[in-house]
């Protein structure tokens, strides 16, 4: 049969003229207007954003106070946000309740972290040093808010808190759990059938449960269930709550690398003679992994949001930590700033991640589109 | 008739037996350890439990509970047994739930179409949101919202919304209908309605349509059962009218309904941070819709209306309800952030329970088991539901 087709081409219209070149504000302000439709849609929502935002311009720029060391300034009539509670808080936002001279610990931890994210963005250094950097930081930040040896002084976990504790929960969290994570989705697609129902069955009710439950297991069940000579820190069986927690969601993200990969590739390297854990090494996992990682990065992000849980448990990650220098009742009424400022410090940790998970993303299908060729 | 040897069926246990002796013991020894390391942790659990005198057991549940709880959709007083205490807790988190997921739907479906809108306003406004949204955490925005409510004018200075609304530090005060149970009912029989229409619907489809007796009283009989059963129970319970508009009075508010700021809270948490993830997955579902049915669709003169509504949705429908399945699944679990406000839900109220039970095992577990049989319930549905609508296999 052959393929039929309304279109004639070639019937001798005459070609269409070029469209004419029009600048950017030309073109946008075409794309406003396209219809009576959208013309009135733009007109509404201007309309409203216009309503909205000025006000709320006023409120927290024009009006703002930014600076009082007393909190009558941000009562006087007709003030606007009172910035200056981050001002007089930051320390405790920052830092919780660290000691308070100890407290460049804390800052030299964030630096750390910060500098060393934004060193390795652009992938210029090769991933082995990449990655033994992040331990190293990571060990570092331990030991800096432990304390206790190269005469710093020690410092209980009861007292960690703010933007370092929110690092290390988070960085705990992802090292603890990516390891676990392939050896879950590995173990769930075992052929082994007792292998493969136990990491099903566990993955399975892990994601059945809220985060909060699994965190209020760990911190308050796991201490009966153990013998009491072994104690275990309030602070790590959260954490092991949320490694757990975390664990499950990324090992579905493996799996689905996993199934992804053509068994030609494993059947290939067994032809090879490669033994089963220098085929995961060398085959399996480099491909699944980069398969998975826009998944996985979702879930990492998801974990960098659920550091806040902790607030909850009474510890004082950057949430808590607010909500405790929120307590003061000279700047309780302010509370609504302390929040925005929390909130605004995590859009830009978690927007940075969310843009260097899609970097890596694109990154990956460019080899793989070469790899292709 | 020749006889055909029946399929050879592999032997019982076949997986079990795979990959040799070996491999069998490697799972007994797995096996063991597990069985071994539950066996362990029991009996730690036994031996503390004995130690600080305390009994196991569920008999707590029937015991008079000593605490009252905040207001919710159900209310509790002290006096009735746990038991009934996790009741109104289950209660509040599904009737929170759904109220949300409602909401979450209509917000994101609105801002998901919106941010693949050609017109550059509406999308980048619905872009921003979904960005702002998606990128901090829920207990956040969930403790923002709260705050926000709570340090709102008190009463008498309330935000006035067109003089039918009120905000104030006691929440929002709300026009409601007088009579709100038989409303209730009236909605449940309305749901049950087009649930029946449904399945009727789905059963008459499947005999292909008798060219000669074209269904002529399909459109009237689905009207009849959508809004025959409400219509009823409406009319049943006496044609009740009433609605009662706030008012300010001197320090209060007389009549309408007042949500509280740590329903609003949890509500505006729960359903705008889902919103977002649920905006994403509509824009991903309509551009999944192959751009040249839509191409065809234009050359044949249908409207974009028409376009939308015959090509574009029914396909899209198609892709979005698995991953809008688990975006549900994931609010009714973020539900339990209810006990950061203090909003009685399952879990505050479990956690309210145990603390003055001191059955702490007894309470976890049996709170965990409610929300894994919520999480595995809605899965069931939504892949029912989902079988439903694919198209038949071709």
């Amino acid at each position: 049969m052959s393929v039929t087709s309304f279109a004639t081409p070639g019937t001798g219209a005459a070609p269409r003229p070029a469209p004419e070149a029009e600048g950017r504000a030309a073109g946008t302000l075409r794309r406003l207007f396209r219809s009576p439709l959208s013309g009135a849609l733009t007109l509404v929502i201007a309309l409203v954003l216009v309503a909205v935002a000025w006000p709320l311009l006023r409120w927290a720029v024009i009006d703002a106070v930014w600076y009082a060391p007393d909190p009558a300034a941000c009562r006087a009539e007709g003030a606007g946000a009172c910035w200056a509670v981050i001002v007089e808080k930051h320390r405790v936002i920052l830092f919780g309740a660290f000691p308070y001279e100890q407290q460049w610990r804390g800052a030299v931890i964030v630096a750390l972290w910060l500098g060393w994210a934004l060193l390795t963005a652009p992938r210029l250094l090769p991933l082995a040093v990449r990655l033994g950097g992040w331990v190293v930081v990571f060990l570092v930040s331990l030991v800096l808010m432990r304390g206790g040896i190269l005469g710093l002084a020690p410092v209980g976990t009861d007292l960690w808190g703010g933007l370092p504790l929110t690092f290390l929960i988070f960085g705990g969290t992802v090292a603890g759990g990516l390891p676990l994570a392939v050896a879950l989705a590995l173990g769930r697609r075992s052929d082994w059938p007792v292998i493969s129902f136990l990491c099903a069955a566990f993955v399975e009710c892990v994601r059945g449960f809220p985060l909060l439950v699994v965190l209020f297991f760990a911190a308050l069940i796991l201490p009966l269930f153990l013998p009491p000579e072994l104690t275990i820190d309030k602070l790590l069986r959260a954490e092991i709550g949320m490694i757990v927690f975390f664990a499950a969601y990324a090992a579905e993200a493996v799996r689905g690398g996993l199934q992804a990969l053509p068994d030609g590739q494993e059947e290939a390297a067994k032809a090879l003679g490669m033994s089963y854990w220098l085929r995961l090494r060398k085959v399996v996992l480099p491909q699944a992994i980069a398969v998975a990682l826009p998944a996985l990065f979702n879930d990492i992000i998801r974990a960098f949001k659920n550091t806040t849980f902790f607030s909850i448990l009474g510890l004082f990650d950057v949430l808590g930590a607010t909500k405790a220098a929120l307590q003061d009742p000279d700047w309780v009424r302010y509370g609504l700033e302390g929040y925005l400022f929390v909130f605004l410090l995590y859009f830009l940790i978690c927007t940075g991640l969310s843009l260097y998970g899609r970097s890596i993303e694109r990154d990956n299908l460019r080899r793989l589109r070469r790899a292709g060729e | 008739m020749t006889d055909i040897a029946p399929p050879a069926r592999p032997p019982r246990f076949a997986r079990l037996r795979r990959g040799g002796p070996r491999a069998a013991l490697w799972q007994l020894a797995v096996l063991a350890a597990v069985i071994a390391l539950g066996v362990w942790l029991v009996a730690n659990a036994r031996a503390a439990l004995e130690a600080r005198g305390m009994t196991s057991g569920l008999d707590f549940l029937f015991a008079a509970a000593p605490f009252s709880l905040g207001e919710g959709f159900f209310s509790f007083s002290s006096g009735d047994s746990y038991l009934s205490a996790l009741g109104v807790g289950l209660g509040n988190t599904v009737m929170l739930s759904l109220v949300s997921m409602v909401t979450a739907t209509l917000i994101g479906a609105v801002t998901g179409v919106a941010a693949l809108s050609r017109n550059p306003l509406a999308a980048g406004l619905a872009r921003g949101y979904i960005d702002l949204f998606r990128n901090t955490p829920q207990l956040v925005q969930i403790v923002f919202w709260y705050t926000f409510f709570t340090l709102m004018p008190a009463a008498r200075d309330a935000w006035s919304i067109l003089d039918v609304a009120f905000a104030s530090n006691r929440g929002l005060t709300v026009p409601a209908p007088d009579d709100r149970e038989t409303l209730a009912l009236v909605f449940l029989a309305f749901c049950g309605g087009l649930l029946l229409a449904f399945l009727i619907g789905r059963l008459a489809r499947r005999r292909p349509a008798d060219p000669q007796r074209p269904r002529r009283w399909t459109g009237p009989l689905v009207a009849l059962l959508v809004l025959g059963p409400p219509l009823a129970v409406w009319l049943g319970a006496g044609v009740p009218l009433g609605w009662s508009v706030p008012a300010l009075g001197k320090f209060n508010f007389s009549g309408g309904a007042t949500l509280s700021p740590e329903f609003l809270a949890i509500y505006f948490g729960l359903s705008f941070y889902i919103a977002a993830f649920i905006a994403e997955i509509v824009r991903g579902g309509v551009q999944s819709v192959d751009a040249g049915q839509v191409e065809a669709a234009r050359t044949i003169g249908l409207s974009p209306g028409s376009i939308y509504r015959r090509i574009v949705a029914p396909q899209a429908f198609r892709v979005v309800i698995p991953p809008l399945a688990a975006q549900y699944v994931s609010l009714i679990k973020n539900s339990s952030l209810g006990v950061a406000v203090g909003y009685p839900d399952l879990f505050s109220t479990s956690n309210t329970a145990l603390t003055y039970s001191g059955r702490t095992i007894e309470v976890l577990v049996v709170m965990a088991c409610i929300y894994l049989a919520l999480s595995v319930s809605v899965g069931l549905v939504a892949n029912l539901f989902n079988r439903l609508v694919q198209i038949p296999g071709r």
